[in-house]
């Protein structure tokens, strides 16, 4: 009887795992194997050893890039501060456009903004430095062809070889192409907001203005602070697209354009440097995993409903 | 009520304002680029991209005609690798996420924490790179373009199990199982009809993130028959900014081969006009899609 009872759970268990298989072995190979292939950053890497029989070489791969001049921290530097810009200009102007396609009043309007809006998110980085360089090509670009000339300026920028219009550059790229994310995230959010107390709030006279900064605002508060403190765990992974591309990855620029992770893609696939690269590519992984695990923990103390474990 | 339809009225006019001038900034270089692909080559030389060509010239488009075996390729990798990439992640989420709902079945409370930490936790780039260059041998192969990190992320599979919780009832699936039903039947005959919606949104921005890929080229394609269009693209870039860095010291090389600047930018436009044609049927899903995913993560 027990050994029926035993079997017949196999029979219901077997199909269940079977269907699950290939989504284990998937990240098995795609998310685990990388995981215990971190330990390359503490090994004096050789081929003829091998990854696994390379002997151990403690911390020297990251006293290494650290001493490398100022690189690490040129790059880490530039890691956080862009993110930093990044989180507070993707809570302010999302929010924004997404309070005023609430209020707009034909829905065909509201829809068609929408869907321009939203259209730069669908390109690839590619496509997108394309885009721009068709505005900053040094001869041809709009605007030193067009622009420039019209003021009476004749001299053109060199955009691709002068670093102090980057910061601005990557900043307006990165907020033209999310914009429409951090917008349709947002305006779910706005939707959500129960109708009754806009109209308590006319009954009583409050302006639209007093309608949005009393009740909207206080209304995204949840979604506001955990989309805040997401952005701020992943504040140590750059968007590589975006800097590798955007810039072309011009050497000229790296000062202001380099990330860890252009860091990572250049060391390993350009100057074959598995060993520099793997070092800069677990200090990030290891400080943004504390960062994912503090900024939850953060979470669940003010919501617990929104923390992700 | 004077005041309140006042506020309102200056309300509308702001908000019409703002929101046409941010719609405009996001079109605007689109315009550009098709500009720019209708223009004249010398025009483009002599007087840079303009938004209203003084020559309309369908040259470009005559060369992607003419030269249609190199970019029809990498657009046949581009439809191949998203059709394939897409259908393997739906099938392979869905059938995943069918298991993490049978609670009472032995060891998917583990395999649930499994699929969690891998949203934690993240090897970075090298060793990934390590494991399907030097493990898989996945490097020149259309695989290269598939498997890393497109394929399936513990995101979705989380979202489309919670899919199945919240609108497949329970009740329905117990029937089947108490009228014989197996699980294959089930997932087959019951849950992939009745989740379409959340299906048909995974496999949109699936397929999304497939034609717009351009990483797993950089890492894993050197071959040119295996470039996908964006890889295209990001392979004529390189070479402008070689020429650009080097132009002194190449005075011999020929740079007729060199794919102008018009050709260039109609070939960026021959990319994105699938996403741009198909995008206003699909805007309403892909914003759902969107919102859904980022509500946890």
């Amino acid at each position: 009887m027990v050994k029926k009872k035993k079997s017949f759970r196999w029979k219901n268990a077997l199909p269940v795992y079977a269907l699950m298989l290939p989504g284990i072995l998937y990240f098995l190979i795609n998310n685990y194997l990388p995981m215990f292939g971190m330990i390359i950053a503490f090994k004096k890497l050789n081929f003829r050893d091998g990854i696994l029989k390379s002997p151990w070489c403690g911390l020297d791969n990251f006293k290494f890039l650290f001493s490398q001049g100022n690189t690490a921290l040129i790059m880490t530097r530039n890691t956080i501060l862009y993110n930093i810009v990044f989180i507070i200009l993707g809570i302010i102007i999302p929010i924004t456009v997404a309070i005023l396609l609430n209020e707009v009043q034909q829905k065909i309007a509201s829809r068609i903004y929408q869907t321009l809006i939203l259209l730069p998110f669908l390109m690839s980085w590619v496509v997108v430095s394309y885009l721009a360089y068709a505005f900053l090509s040094g001869e041809t670009g709009f605007i030193n062809a067009t622009i420039l000339p019209f003021f009476g300026i004749n001299q053109s920028i060199s955009f691709y070889q002068q670093q102090k219009y980057w910061p601005f550059i990557l900043v307006f790229t990165n907020q033209w192409k999310s914009l429409g994310f951090g917008t349709v995230i947002y305006l779910a959010s706005v939707i959500g907001i129960s109708p009754e107390f806009y109209e308590a709030a006319q009954i009583d006279g409050a302006s639209k203005w007093k309608q949005i900064t009393n009740i909207t605002l206080p209304c995204l508060k949840p979604t506001i602070i955990t989309l805040t403190i997401l952005n701020i765990g992943r504040i140590f992974y750059s968007d590589f697209g975006l800097f590798y591309q955007v810039p072309k990855n011009s050497g000229m620029l790296y000062n202001v354009t380099q990330t860890i992770d252009t860091y990572v893609y250049n060391a390993l696939m350009n100057q074959n440097n598995i060993s520099m690269s793997a070092a800069a590519c677990v200090f990030q992984s290891i400080v943004g995993a504390a960062l994912v695990v503090i900024s939850n923990q953060i979470i669940r103390k003010l919501s617990k409903e929104n923390a992700l474990f | 009520m004077g005041i309140h339809t006042k506020s309102n009225k200056i309300m509308q006019i702001i908000a019409h304002t703002v929101l046409f001038i941010v719609s405009a900034l996001a079109v605007i270089p689109f315009w550009l680029l098709i500009a720019s692909s209708l223009s004249d080559a010398f025009d483009v030389t002599k007087s840079g991209y303009q938004f209203i060509p003084k020559n309309i010239s369908f040259e470009a488009y005559q060369y992607i005609f003419q030269e249609w075996t190199q970019i029809g390729r990498a657009y046949g990798v581009t439809v191949l690798v998203s059709v394939l990439g897409t259908v393997l992640s739906v099938i392979m989420v869905s059938m995943l996420a069918y298991g993490l709902i049978q609670k009472d079945i032995k060891g998917v409370n583990a395999v649930f924490i499994f699929v969690l930490i891998t949203m934690l936790f993240n090897g970075g780039v090298v060793p990934t790179y390590l494991v399907y260059n030097n493990l898989l041998k996945v490097k020149n192969t259309i695989w290269g373009l598939i498997l890393p990190n497109l394929l399936m992320s513990g995101f979705t599979v989380i979202l489309v199990k919670n899919y199945f919780q919240q609108s497949i009832p329970e009740e329905l699936i117990e029937a089947a199982k108490i009228d014989g039903c197996g699980h294959f039947r089930i997932y087959f005959k019951m849950i992939l009809p009745l989740s379409k919606p959340i299906l048909a949104t995974v496999g949109l921005l699936s397929a999304v993130s497939y034609w717009n890929d351009w990483t797993n080229g950089l890492y894993y394609v050197t071959d040119e028959k295996l470039y996908s269009i964006q890889l295209l693209l990001n392979k004529m870039n390189e070479n402008i900014l070689f020429m650009a860095n080097n132009s002194q010291n190449m005075m011999g090389v020929d740079m007729s081969n060199m794919p102008s600047a018009t050709i260039r930018m109609a070939i960026a436009v021959v990319a994105i006009l699938p996403i741009i044609i198909a995008y206003p049927f699909f805007h309403k899903y892909f914003a759902k899609g969107l919102t859904m995913g980022a509500v946890k993560g």
